[in-house]
């Protein structure tokens, strides 16, 4: 198995056992990036000489006999550009951020740094993670490594297309209301949206605070637990962060490959499915329901009513907190500035800039969510949003109480065309229809890929959800599923995406 | 600019209609670190050199809650005599400023910490008026803008704008009174006295350095008119920039005479933010809003919500230190003053000086009478208040003790105090550098008196006939020639030994 092609698992034993250096599976991974990129557009920079030197310090650690910093000290990883990290652009996907440096690291790259894990470079995204295709960059969109033509989720579109082209074993995804688990069903790969508070937010730069979560996304179920460990815990700078001891994910990564799922309940969420499904969709989500029953599961079909208002809720909290996070983009102290040529004023020069800075899919929730929290409508839309979660997490309260795990399709269908959507909000919207309720009510939920539909021939995802702080139920039935999935068809679904050599 | 024929005298303006006020009092804590973040919380500073990724709204950075500040919110509550709320929680008051660096500011909407209180405010002949606390919130404060090339530094006009971000962040507490009805002609003494007797809390409590003249106190009034005995309320203005006790009832007293004069021409009066301006002593508009300002508030999302248990509230009750209103009744008695002689104290800010320097070992009565009356001789000519004199109540405890040993005479003790403010060192010091002490040393008086009695033999006889009156010219002499260093007393007695 070629260096890109491994594991993150496989490759921090070979490097931690002096096997590979990991200098040479950074610049194997940088060689990909060179060689393909170009044609899938992930990543909006590549750190070069910052990935390299911190392979060259695992790898002096590994010669002169000190612990290595983590399990996956020398791995390889890209993350997603709304994670600030000093000595990197970070840019958000906008115009309004070209070329900012930030003076500080996010506790994600900080912990990242710490654990000897590389970081390849930033990838691409919707312009402030507002977006299902990652055709809202301001830098062009990323292509679908199964069929360049065809998005590849979003808004962390970059993080998972950089995964299925083998441009980095890991990655790291920011999950509002689908970003880390839809991108990951539409390419095959697998993406985690932890616990609410469990992974800090500080330095992921927000675009809708109560909702945003970063977290791992990687090819298999135990490299997104590895990376899960290393970015989770409680953190003082994030004051929503949750202070409690990390799920033992990983152990229950390896425990859910022994393959029995015996005694685990798992619900059917009936209201994901029917019409706006996509059949082939429907039939790779029942076919992995099967194989969970057959993996010991007990099976049952689980009402959550009020799922059906997520969708609508979603788009009033998500845009109001947007409206007031992105205020900050003003000209004043850093980024984009236009205008300041001595006939405006500031006022006019923060509006230019704006005007300018901003694409249109940011101007359109900046202007919903200015709308909703407008004196003499908050109540209406704002405050029955809130009110909409509530009823929300009453539903996964009561669900939680019979089950372990909830399960549904992460996507209704596969991915879209480049375009195809990109005149119809509602219909990009709806990407995410099966996601948003987690983000609403702060669950643990995940996509783990479910094989190809019969009728394009495109990924499919499994979304499988868990009570807060409970992540690790859902990595044991993944894990499990992985497996089974593996086997049923004939081997790992993720080494038949297209040769991309030469695109 | 308002002419004096625009206002009405006082007195009829009192005689016609009845004032309503309002008062928004903004205190800066003097907390170690400011609000959300752990920069320095300091007054100055060379520009924008207390800042960080989280007062900048660097992108990516979060707030995290100063816990002294809701501890020091919380205790100004209760010393208002406010309920603390169980549950409450910061929102987001959205409006875009060059100088508010996240374009909204992290405040207190619907759910103040602490509501619903009172603050007794004693008058200028001693009257007791109760001022209604509506809230206390928490917020942070904003950078600070400084406009180039305009006039008076005015936005309006001006070439560019400078911006310093040391002050944003800075935790703010506001209280707001409810409205404050039944002034009538003391309207604007009720303001300054109410602003004084919050001012004398905050320090009691030790929460702010309220310093009304470098913006740790800032008070915007609220003023409006109503025709006697109407009952009908009047339309507000809110007067800000008010730096000054002297000022608030300045700032009220201008304003009851610019609204009435409008009222009885039949005018009305614009809804608006007005500005003191302290040379004239008139407010003036400031910026006309065309339209209502919406700051679509929300509940913060950043942060969680603050729930105060009701044992960490109790807790705080107890380390409440003595209400400044009490402290006062109790040292009258103690120092045995009338009520005049308390004004004096109080109005010379002297109380807190007089009782730490009994503390330090003098009477009363010494230390009121260096503090009201030399000390603020010095006070005024320096310029400065009675508390930023350069000498500590202990020093001027250990003045009186040498006045009281006889090493220093009272002359000679005011020259030490002199030397003690010039920044000379501790008393002893300054004795010491200046040769002030006491000469008491017998051998060199006598032979002084022996020289005194040589020089004046006529005297000297007077005093051995039995003339002890005439000792004085002899004594006047000794004390002349040791330059007033001299114990008059033991002068005088060695002067009789010697010719008896």
């Amino acid at each position: 198995m070629s260096l890109i092609r491994s594991t993150a698992a496989e490759l921090a034993a070979k490097i931690h056992g002096g096997e590979v250096s990991a200098v040479e599976v950074a610049q194997a991974h940088l060689d990909r990036i060179s060689s393909v990129d170009k044609g899938i557009n992930a990543f909006l920079h590549v750190d070069t000489e910052g990935a390299l030197a911190a392979a060259k310090q695992v790898d002096d650690d590994v010669a002169a006999g000190r612990p290595v910093a983590s399990p996956l000290a020398g791995v390889p990883l890209a993350l997603k550009d709304v994670l600030v990290a000093e000595g990197m652009p970070t840019t958000c996907g906008s115009k309004i951020l070209e070329g900012w440096h930030s003076p500080y690291d996010a506790t994600v790259t900080r912990r990242l740094r710490e654990a000897g894990v590389v970081i390849l470079g930033k990838t691409n995204m919707d312009e402030f993670a507002m977006g299902s295709s990652t055709e809202n960059s301001a830098y062009g969109p990323t292509h679908n490594p199964w069929d360049l033509d065809r998005i590849p989720g979003g808004s962390g579109g970059g993080s998972s297309a950089a995964l299925a082209a083998f441009e980095a074993p890991l990655a790291i995804g920011t999950d509002t209301g689908g970003s880390i688990r839809q991108p990951g069903a539409v390419t095959g790969t697998v993406g985690v949206k932890p616990t609410y508070g469990s992974v800090s937010r500080y330095g992921l730069v927000a675009f809708s605070s109560s909702l945003d979560q970063a977290g791992p996304c990687a090819r298999t179920v135990l490299d997104a637990a590895l990376l899960h460990e290393v970015i989770a815990g409680y953190d003082d700078r994030d004051s929503t962060s949750i202070n409690a001891p990390v799920p033992p994910v990983v152990a229950a990564a390896r425990e859910g490959a022994s393959g029995d799922l015996s005694g685990v309940r798992v619900g059917v969420v009936t209201q994901f499915s029917g019409e706006g499904y996509q059949p082939g969709v429907l039939a790779s989500f029942e076919a992995a329901v099967e194989q969970l029953r057959q993996l010991g599961a007990e099976v049952v079909q689980v009402s959550c009513p009020s799922f059906d208002y997520a969708l609508p809720a979603y788009y009033l909290i998500a845009p109001s907190e947007a409206s007031s996070n992105l205020a900050r983009f003003d000209a004043m102290r850093y980024g984009l500035r236009v205008g300041d040529d001595g006939s405006h004023g500031a006022e006019e020069v923060m509006s230019l800039t704006r005007e300018a800075g901003f694409g249109a899919e940011v101007k359109r929730r900046i202007m919903i969510g200015t709308y909703a929290l407008s004196s003499g409508y908050y109540d209406a839309y704002y405050g029955s949003a809130q009110k909409v979660r509530t009823l929300i997490s009453r539903d996964f309260d009561a669900a939680f109480a019979t089950v372990d795990v909830l399960v549904s399709p992460t996507t209704p269908t596969t991915a879209f065309k480049i375009g195809e959507r990109s005149g119809d909000p509602m219909a990009m919207y709806k990407a995410d229809l099966c996601t948003i309720p987690s983000n609403l009510a702060g669950n643990a939920a995940m996509n783990v890929p479910s094989g190809l539909s019969a009728d394009d021939g495109l990924p499919v995802g499994l979304q499988i959800m868990a009570p807060p702080l409970q992540d690790h139920r859902m990595y044991r039935v993944a894990a499990a599923y992985e497996v089974a999935r593996d086997a049923a068809q004939g081997g790992p679904l993720i080494q038949r995406v297209p040769q991309l050599e030469g695109i | 600019m308002t002419s004096v024929a625009d206002l009405m005298d006082y007195d009829e303006v009192v005689e016609r209609f009845d004032p309503m006020l309002g008062l928004e009092v903004h205190v800066e804590l003097h907390t170690k670190t400011k609000m959300f973040c752990g920069c320095a919380n300091e007054f100055g500073g060379e520009p924008n050199t207390h800042v960080c990724p989280v007062c900048l709204a660097a992108p990516g950075a979060l707030p995290v809650v100063n816990g002294i500040a809701v501890e020091s919110a919380i205790k100004i509550g209760l010393a208002l005599n406010c309920e603390i709320a169980e549950w409450c929680r910061f929102a987001r008051k959205n409006y875009f400023y060059p100088d508010m660096p996240k374009n909204f500011q992290t405040s207190q909407y619907d759910e103040p910490i602490a509501f619903n209180g009172y603050l007794d405010v004693t008058l200028d002949d001693g009257e007791v008026f109760r001022v209604e606390i509506e809230r206390a919130h928490m917020e942070e404060d904003t950078g600070k803008s400084l406009h180039v090339g305009g006039t008076a530094g005015r936005i309006h006009g001006a070439e560019h704008s400078l911006l310093d971000y040391n002050r944003a962040g800075v935790p703010l507490i506001e209280i707001v009174t409810k409205m404050i009805p039944g002034t009538a002609e003391r309207a604007p003494e009720v303001a300054r006295a109410y602003v004084s007797a919050l001012r004398d809390l905050l320090k009691a409590l030790d929460v702010s350095d309220v310093r009304m003249d470098q913006g740790s106190l800032r008070c915007d009034a609220n003023v409006s008119l109503s025709p006697k005995e109407t009952g009908v309320l009047g339309t507000r203005t809110e007067t800000k920039n008010v730096n000054s006790l002297r000022s608030v009832e300045r700032a009220v007293r201008f304003e009851m005479t610019r609204q009435a004069a409008i009222l009885a021409e039949g005018g009305e009066i614009v809804q608006e933010t007005r500005h003191f301006e302290e040379a004239s002593g008139t407010t003036r508009a400031g910026r006309r809003k065309e339209t209502a300002e919406d700051y679509r508030y929300f509940p913060e999302p950043d942060l969680v919500p603050i729930a105060p248990s009701r044992e960490w509230v109790e807790e705080l009750r107890l380390t409440l230190p003595e209400m400044p209103a009490q402290r006062r009744k109790r040292v009258q008695a103690e120092w045995k003053l009338t009520d005049a002689e308390l004004r004096d104290l109080v109005n010379a800010d002297a109380v807190d000086l007089v009782a730490a320097t009994v503390e330090a070992g003098a009477t009363s009565v010494e230390a009121r009478s260096w503090w009201v009356s030399y000390l603020m001789q010095q006070a005024n000519t320096r310029g400065v208040e009675l508390g930023a004199l350069p000498i500590t109540p202990a020093q001027v405890a250990k003045v009186v003790a040498l006045v009281n040993e006889g090493a220093l005479t009272n002359k000679l003790a005011r020259e030490v105090v002199i030397g003690v403010l010039d920044g000379e060192g501790e008393p002893e010091q300054v004795v010491e550098a200046r040769g002030l002490k006491v000469v008491s040393d017998d051998s060199a008086l006598e032979k002084a008196v022996d020289e005194a009695l040589a020089a004046q033999p006529d005297v000297a006889d007077k005093i051995r006939d039995g003339k002890v009156a005439a000792a004085g010219a002899i004594v006047g002499a000794v004390m002349k020639a040791t330059k007033g260093q001299a114990d008059a007393k033991r002068v005088r007695e060695l002067v009789i030994s010697r010719c008896s």
